[in-house]
């Protein structure tokens, strides 16, 4: 995939205000015709990297390029880039055609152009009967396809989307979400999309880069990051409901390793470890809710034990239910066709191959 | 209808309004009363200026005219005297029109620009600039009066039209910067982000998008600087010099002349012909007045 030269390339990109380090030391490719999303709770600095790399923050140190070309220097509107804002940023004043045509009349193209540019992006996002109205009477979702459509119409090379669904509702935001992965089909743009969202993260990237305190924490293909995190913060940050963690220690049982905490043991066997697994190490054992399977017998002697039901979550398609394992509370998913009963005995059986392991010091994946 | 049967009514719908409850009675009646005591000296100069001055000196100053008439307002406007000229106040006034006028526009236009640009192109050291500028507005401006008469003569300005101009545009600078930048900085940030990805520069970005969306904002200013000007006495009376003393100088030469009697109705209509343009202006704008100061308050 990244044979060919990088669309955007990021290189030892750091952004400081004052003594508070916003972005540290980032270095990012992202391959020609990506769907790249950067992800992470508020304040990481995710919408800050945006920023940089459309130009409208300078950086402290580091270098941009864009297609090749080093834009570290260059304004917004010559690197070659389209923006969405999660406002719409429509400027209320102008009808949506000129909302459009804003930027290409700044540029000074040709009248025949912009209106060719216009009527291919208002057909592509269905936006044509909407051309003279005013922002103000449009809905959210439309204000949303007419951000996109001023981005479009560039005719660039990167798209840029800041928290672009983030005012929509629920409903609106799933079927703009499935619009905007069509876009990117059509289109084959590079594009890199930034949002709190995790659900949107999953489905709408190729590779999605999690982020926390100006720092790429993991930045891996979505899958890989959902069931190999690299760490404790990518673990608990990714997955809803989140991952549950208990904490405990190696030990060893027939010359095997096994994870153990007070009354319960789990056979390490068939976990993928990447370091060996020491004897007496304290670690974390991570699993997500729908890697247990629940039971009324005991299951497989090594990876199971019993539990007493906490509390049931029906969710419409499955159930969370919640256990006390160890003295911690554990949510596991399950059909919702049975209900479980607060108190109910229940046996649970790991699969140590889909859990994930970390060291409790350095909170790495192990 | 007894008291026990009301309270067995089953509360249902709008509740009923209670027009006569202490509360109401309470609010309106200590409205009513300010609103009285503010009105009264208007209501006694409307009516002496309506009078003539034997009726005056019978000195009942709150009952309404025997005879009315409007002598003393045509003697106010045409032939009262200031000083050594009996040509009335309508020379301060046609002085005050050529000073707020320039005085307004130059005012609002430069601080528009530096409000923008103090909201939207921060630079180095602009939060510094920005409070030096505030804090010219607390400073009180008797106390900058003696250099700034000796930089306008040195500029050659002193005693002339341009001087008065130049030093009401430079005192409204505080204030409109201020309130402009706030205005500026509540307006999303995120479309002057959008026009610069678009490719606007500084002036296209000011006029063509942050202009057109901050029409209340130039009516607060408008508003601001045409009462605060026309009002002025302390710059008009020092900078203006003789010739082109404003409407507020005149109308104090008129009413503080010690020789002769003193003309109570000429003076009451005066100084009504004097206060009419800011009441005006409060009249017809007082909405956006207070929807502007509140627009730009929200943000600091």
């Amino acid at each position: 995939m990244t044979q060919q030269s990088p669309s955007v390339s990021i290189k030892d990109l750091s952004l400081n205000y004052g003594s508070v380090s916003v972005l540290k030391d980032l270095n990012i490719d992202v391959a020609d015709g990506e769907f790249l999303v950067l992800l992470g709770p508020s304040g990481c600095g995710k919408s800050t990297l945006l920023n940089c790399i459309a130009g409208l923050l300078e950086i402290s140190d580091g270098q941009i390029f864009i297609k090749d070309k080093n834009v570290t220097w260059k304004e917004p509107k010559d690197r070659g880039i389209g923006m969405v804002f999660q406002s719409y940023a429509l400027y209320p004043q102008m009808t949506v055609e000129k909302n459009l045509s804003f930027g290409l009349r700044v540029a000074g193209l040709p009248k025949a152009e912009i209106e060719k540019r216009i009527a291919n992006a208002a057909d592509i996002l269905q936006i044509g009967p909407l051309l003279q109205r005013k922002p103000g009477a449009l809905s959210g979702g439309q204000r949303q396809r007419v951000a996109i459509g001023r981005a479009l119409v560039r005719d660039v090379d990167v798209f840029l989307f800041d928290e672009p669904l983030s005012n929509l509702d629920a409903k609106l935001r799933s079927e703009l979400r499935v619009e905007i992965k069509r876009l990117h089909h059509k289109l084959a743009n590079t594009m890199i999309y930034v949002t709190h969202d995790q659900i949107e993260a999953l489905t709408l990237a190729d590779r999605i880069a999690v982020m926390k305190g100006g720092l790429i924490q993991q930045l891996d293909e979505p899958l890989t990051i959902y069931n190999k995190p690299r760490n404790l913060f990518v673990a608990s940050f990714i997955g809803s409901p989140s991952m549950n963690f208990l904490k405990g220690e190696i030990a060893e049982r027939d010359g095997k390793p096994i994870f153990s905490i007070a009354d319960l043991d789990v056979s390490l066997e068939s976990y993928a470890a990447l370091e060996p697994l020491q004897a007496g190490r304290s670690v974390i054992f991570g699993f997500r809710p729908e890697h247990i399977t629940l039971s009324d017998q005991p299951g497989p002697a090594g990876r199971s034990c019993q539990a007493t039901v906490d509390l049931d979550e029906p969710m419409g398609a499955d159930s969370l239910v919640w256990l006390k394992v160890a003295g911690k509370a554990v949510s596991v998913r399950v059909d919702s066709g049975r209900r479980y009963q607060n108190g109910e005995i229940v046996h649970l059986t790991f699969d140590p191959a889909l859990a994930s392991l970390f060291d409790s010091q350095t909170e790495d994946r192990i | 209808m007894t008291v026990a049967s009301q309270t067995t009514i089953e509360p249902r719908g709008k509740r009923p309004a209670q027009r006569f409850a202490p509360s109401t009675i309470m609010i309106y009646g200590v409205l009513l009363v300010a609103a009285i005591y503010y009105l009264l000296p208007l209501y006694v100069m409307i009516i002496t200026s309506l009078k003539g001055m034997p009726e005056i000196r019978l000195g009942n100053i709150f009952s309404p005219p025997v005879e009315v008439t409007f002598q003393s307002w045509s003697t106010a406007w045409d032939s009262a005297c200031t000083g050594l000229y009996c040509e009335g106040l309508k020379v301060g006034f046609m002085n005050s029109v050529k000073i707020t006028i320039p005085s307004v526009i130059a005012s609002i236009m430069i601080a528009s620009v530096n409000g923008y640009a103090l909201a939207n192109w921060r630079f180095k050291g602009s939060e510094v600039f920005f409070s030096i500028l505030l804090f010219g507005a607390f400073i009180p401006y008797q106390v900058m009066l003696y250099p700034l008469v000796i930089i306008t003569r040195e500029l050659g300005i002193f005693g002339t039209l341009t001087g008065v101009i130049v030093i009401h545009t430079v005192f409204g600078m505080p204030i409109l910067t201020l309130l402009f930048r706030n205005y500026f900085a509540s307006l999303p940030v995120e479309l002057f982000k959008a026009a610069r990805v678009d490719g606007a520069g500084f002036w296209r970005i000011f006029f063509q998008i942050m202009v057109p969306m901050s029409a209340p904002i130039f009516v607060v200013a408008i508003i601001l600087q045409v009462t605060g000007i026309w009002n002025d006495f302390l710059f008009g009376v020092v900078f203006a010099g003789t010739k082109n003393v404003p409407m507020t100088v005149q109308l104090n030469n008129i009413v503080n002349s010690t020789q002769g009697v003193k003309e109570y109705n000429v003076n009451m209509a005066a100084t009504i012909l004097t206060g009419l343009v800011p009441l005006l202006v409060y009249f017809f704008s007082g909405k956006y007045f207070v929807r502007g100061i509140a627009a730009g308050a929200v943000k600091g």
